[in-house]
């Protein structure tokens, strides 16, 4: 005989009851229902905090953005934080010109470094300590890159390191690996056929690769570097340390100090007058129109990103 | 037709090998920038540590005006916000990650994505913003309330202790567990999405119910990308600048209370730059960056081994 | 109920009829029904999968379900237990009545069926967690919590799924340590803890080499002796030699939308259906002329 025959073995369940085939002991299926509501809350929850600073900003920054329209976008910043009025221009300025300047040093950089770690690194010892080395400076906290920045390239210059360029050279560290990263994503999803298809035309890997696989990449690239920059231009802690302070507008980067939106609702946050406060919050919205108005593009490029692949 | 070698011969050999040098450059502007952040900033705190030496570690006090210049007590906050952010986000974060992989029919999975991902890019001093003035006034009576709840109970009172402002840890370790929860929502959605469908079938075959299902083949199958996510957000939430430095309180304190201002390493670094003039209170504020830089490091060596470990357990390899 | 099925249509019944008197020597008393299944159809979305599939299963068998791919052989097996629940555009229509319970009544819980009606699946699927883990869960959902009881429940299962020998010196290792074969018993030893009544198989020798193959076959005909099994293979070989009774399904084209919908053709005695098959496509298919 064998071993399944004897009496040890688990007895089969006998002829079972209508009963015995309905719903399950209480304890489980209440510990189930309670989970699974939970897990619908921790969404609303998220859902409620998100839509609740989104008002508390849209409600609060409102009136002084489009009062005196269109002199918020227009006039530079009060001098004093007391007197009221509009006027973001110098911050808004300072934010486009850092976040480009970052975005034209950054992104370039990170293209490269990603097609050089899907492209010829791949699997190699050094490819990975690379690729290693990039989620660890995803992690350092963007103070630290200011630091770094105004020890080792505003110091050297003293006071005329002040300046938007500095503060573009802290974003652009800021942006690196998370180019990278998404970069290397996207050549990843490149099928290999594509460039084997080149590769026996006789285009060189150089070729196909800036023929072939960067073009079919790009939605997704772009799509990863808006992400980035809308990332940078909401950054605070490593402009505190380069780009000095000023109210008026200065489209150099190269030359005189800066601010930023997210600079300015900062400062003006630590102040209890609530002329500086509406200022804070009025910039808190044009910021965040900012950064949503990088990640819609983003979105809507993935989007046909995915739309002309499946298709 | 005669096939000569020269025909075999790469013709745009140098243009092949310029393109990869390029790109080489580019990753290795990766590994120079990191070493250069490293050298130069602990090259900064010198000064620092040689008038301070290793008390800089143990001294609890900052007072710049009678050149004592301790990080202790930042050390300490940064540690106590970043616990409570983690505390807060990772079950909320979870039970995202699990709605939308386990639950939520196919049409909803992508406006919780989106809206996840939404929280991502609201700036962090637009945060801050909202937290010094809209949620710190409204905290207040809520602190007030709860610590009279536990006020007597041993241990709960002491950490639940009195509170007598809207700006504390709390305050710093709610607006940062916001802002990490869609760090770990996501990157453990990610993970849940591996969880093969074998998995899951073999776990309902055997009777189990959904929230048996997934703690038996769901948690199981992500336990180390979820807890990668944890430490990822607990790095983060650890160099968090603004935020926390608008809402933390900013005054040096180590004690239990969570309903008490305190301060920590990014906030009093951003906080405290402007007036720094001295060389030796510049060198001590760097030093304190590169006591983040080298914690928030730890944090992502430990994150990036875990999951390569856990990895490699999923495959059976050990 | 029983009686229904028998006077059913369609040439299942007829087969069903054919094969009794075809095994009429045979003195073995005929098994008890358990399952009836009663013009079972399953949509996937506005696609039907298979349909109108009448067909009684009995205890102690092996039932093998064979056929051409997409002839919804596995839809029908992933009915028996529920299976189909988990896929939410999966709608079932028709009754499977399981000692005349109708497993698809409004009162009936999935997650109990299951408890009833084990399941092994095409690639083995083993937990991420050690080998005693694996054959415990089962017995822990349903609140076993005695150490000393679970010890004894996880030897014989895995006595009874032919691997205790060579994994019961590591029980604490992980089960994905295992070979393809073991990790297939395994899944079985995990079916069989919890104590069901009706073991599905869905293809469990895909994966497999031959010799974890023959294995498991043996064990098949080991525990048939107290539970009732259905498999779905696509080797007709195996069919033939592990199996009972056989049901035959293939693809039938919709003329309008051009879509494959699965029918039963043929069911029976195994010797039968083999060697003398009624309707033209079983026997095309069973000589390798088709499929």
């Amino acid at each position: 005989m064998t071993a399944v025959i004897d009496n040890t073995s688990p007895a089969p369940a006998m002829v079972p009851l209508l009963s015995d085939l309905s719903s399950v002991s209480g304890r489980r299926r209440n510990k189930n229902m309670v989970m699974t509501v939970l897990m619908g809350v921790s969404v609303v929850v998220v859902g409620f905090v998100l839509l609740l600073v989104l008002i508390t900003v849209v409600r609060k920054g409102w009136s002084i953005v489009v009062s005196e329209f269109p002199k918020w976008f227009t006039k530079d910043i009060q001098l004093s934080p007391r007197r009221a009025g509009p006027g973001m221009k110098a911050a808004i300025v300072g934010t486009i010109v850092a976040t480009a300047t970052a975005t034209v040093i950054a992104v370039p950089l990170g293209i490269a470094g990603a097609i050089y770690l899907n492209e010829y690194g791949k699997r190699s010892a050094f490819a990975r300590t690379l690729r290693f080395l990039t989620n660890v400076m995803a992690g350092v906290p963007s103070i630290v890159m200011g630091l770094f920045i105004y020890v080792f390239w505003v110091v050297p210059r003293g006071v005329d390191g002040l300046n938007a360029f500095s503060g573009a050279l802290a974003l652009a560290c800021l942006m690196l690996p998370i180019v990278v990263r998404s970069t290397e994503e996207m050549l990843r999803l490149v099928p290999q056929n594509l460039r084997d298809a080149s590769l026996a035309l006789g285009a060189t890997a150089s070729r196909t690769t800036l023929t072939v696989v960067i073009p079919k990449a790009a939605p997704g690239i772009i799509s990863g570097s808006l992400l980035a920059i809308a990332r940078a231009a909401g950054e605070t802690a490593p402009l505190i340390f380069t780009v000095g302070a000023a109210k008026a507008t200065n489209w150099n980067p190269f030359s005189g100090t800066n601010t930023s939106l997210s600079l300015q609702i900062y400062a003006n946050a630590k102040e209890s007058f609530p002329t500086a406060q509406e200022r804070a919050w009025g910039a808190a919205l044009t910021l965040i129109a900012l950064a949503f108005l990088f990640t819609f593009g983003a979105r809507a490029l993935s989007g046909r990103l995915s739309r002309t692949t499946e298709s | 037709m005669a096939l000569a070698l020269d025909d075999l011969k790469s013709k745009n050999q140098t243009a092949d090998r310029a393109f990869r040098g390029a790109t080489l450059a580019g990753g290795a502007t990766i590994v120079i920038i990191l070493g250069l952040i490293a050298w130069t900033i602990a090259d900064k705190s010198r000064l620092a540590f040689k008038t301070e030496g290793l008390s800089f570690f143990t001294e609890p006090r900052w007072a710049p005006a009678a050149n004592v210049y301790g990080a202790l007590s930042f050390i300490y906050g940064t540690a106590v916000t970043a616990t409570i952010a983690v505390l807060l986000a990772v079950p909320v974060s979870l039970g995202i990650a699990l709605f939308t992989t386990q639950v939520a029919p196919s049409w909803l999975k992508r406006p919780i994505v989106a809206m996840t991902d939404l929280v991502a890019v609201v700036p962090s001093v637009v945060f801050g913003l909202w937290g010094i003035i809209f949620l710190a006034p409204k905290l207040t009576p809520v602190f007030k309330r709860v610590s009279g709840w536990f006020h007597g109970v041993p241990v709960l009172g002491r950490i639940f202790g009195p509170a007598s402002s809207g700006r504390t840890f709390m305050t710093a370790g709610l607006i940062l567990a916001i802002m990490i929860t869609p760090i770990i929502a996501s990157i453990s959605r990610e993970v849940m999405e591996t969880c093969p469908l074998t998995d899951r079938d073999g776990a309902l075959a055997l009777g189990a119910t959904r929230w048996e299902m997934i703690k038996g083949a769901v948690l199981t199958h992500s336990a180390g990308g979820i807890v990668g996510s944890v430490m990822l957000g607990l790095g983060r939430a650890m160099g968090e600048t603004i935020a926390a430095a608008l809402v933390i309180g900013s005054s040096a304190a180590i004690t239990a209370n969570v309903f008490s201002p305190g301060d920590s390493l990014p906030s009093v670094i951003a906080f405290e730059w402007g007036e720094a003039t001295s060389d030796v209170k510049r060198s001590a504020l760097i030093a304190m960056g590169l006591t983040l830089f080298v914690m928030t490091l730890i944090v992502n060596f430990v994150a990036t081994a875990v999951v390569n470990r856990s990895m490699k357990r999923m495959r059976g390899e050990s | 109920m029983t009686e229904k099925v028998h006077t059913m249509h369609e040439p299942a019944d007829e087969s069903v009829d054919s094969a009794a008197r075809s095994t009429g020597g045979v003195a073995a008393p005929a098994n008890k029904l358990i399952f009836s299944v009663n013009d079972l159809s399953v949509d996937y979305g506005a696609f039907t999968a298979v349909r109108d599939v009448t067909l009684g299963i009995y205890a102690n068998d092996i039932t093998a379900f064979i056929g051409p791919s997409g002839c919804g052989k596995s839809t029908v097996l992933r009915c028996f237990n529920r299976m189909n629940d988990t896929i939410k555009s999966a709608k079932v229509h028709g009754s499977i009545l399981y000692h005349d319970i109708d497993l698809y009544g409004p009162t009936i819980s999935a997650t109990q069926v299951r408890r009833h009606i084990g399941m092994v699946f095409q690639k083995p699927n083993p937990f991420p967690k050690s080998i005693y883990d694996n054959v415990a869960y089962g017995p822990r959902l349903a609140g076993l919590k005695n150490k000393s009881e679970l010890d004894e429940l996880v030897e014989t299962s895995l006595r009874g799924a032919a691997l205790w020998d060579e994994v019961k010196d590591r029980l604490k290792s992980s089960a994905l340590g295992l070979s393809g074969g073991q990790q297939q018993r395994l899944c079985i030893g995990r079916a069989l803890a919890v104590k069901p009544d009706v073991i599905l198989m869905d293809e469990p020798c895909s994966a497999l080499d031959p010799i974890a193959t023959a294995r498991i076959e043996d064990l098949m005909q080991e525990i048939k002796q107290q539970y009732t099994i259905i498999i779905v293979t696509h080797n007709m070989q195996q069919a033939a030699r592990v199996s009972d009774r056989t049901a035959f399904f293939t693809t039938e084209v919709n003329s309008e939308s051009d879509r494959r919908t699965g029918v039963l053709v043929e069911y029976g005695r195994t010797d039968s259906i083999f060697s003398q098959p009624v309707d033209d496509r079983t026997e095309q298919y069973v000589t390798g002329r088709f499929g």
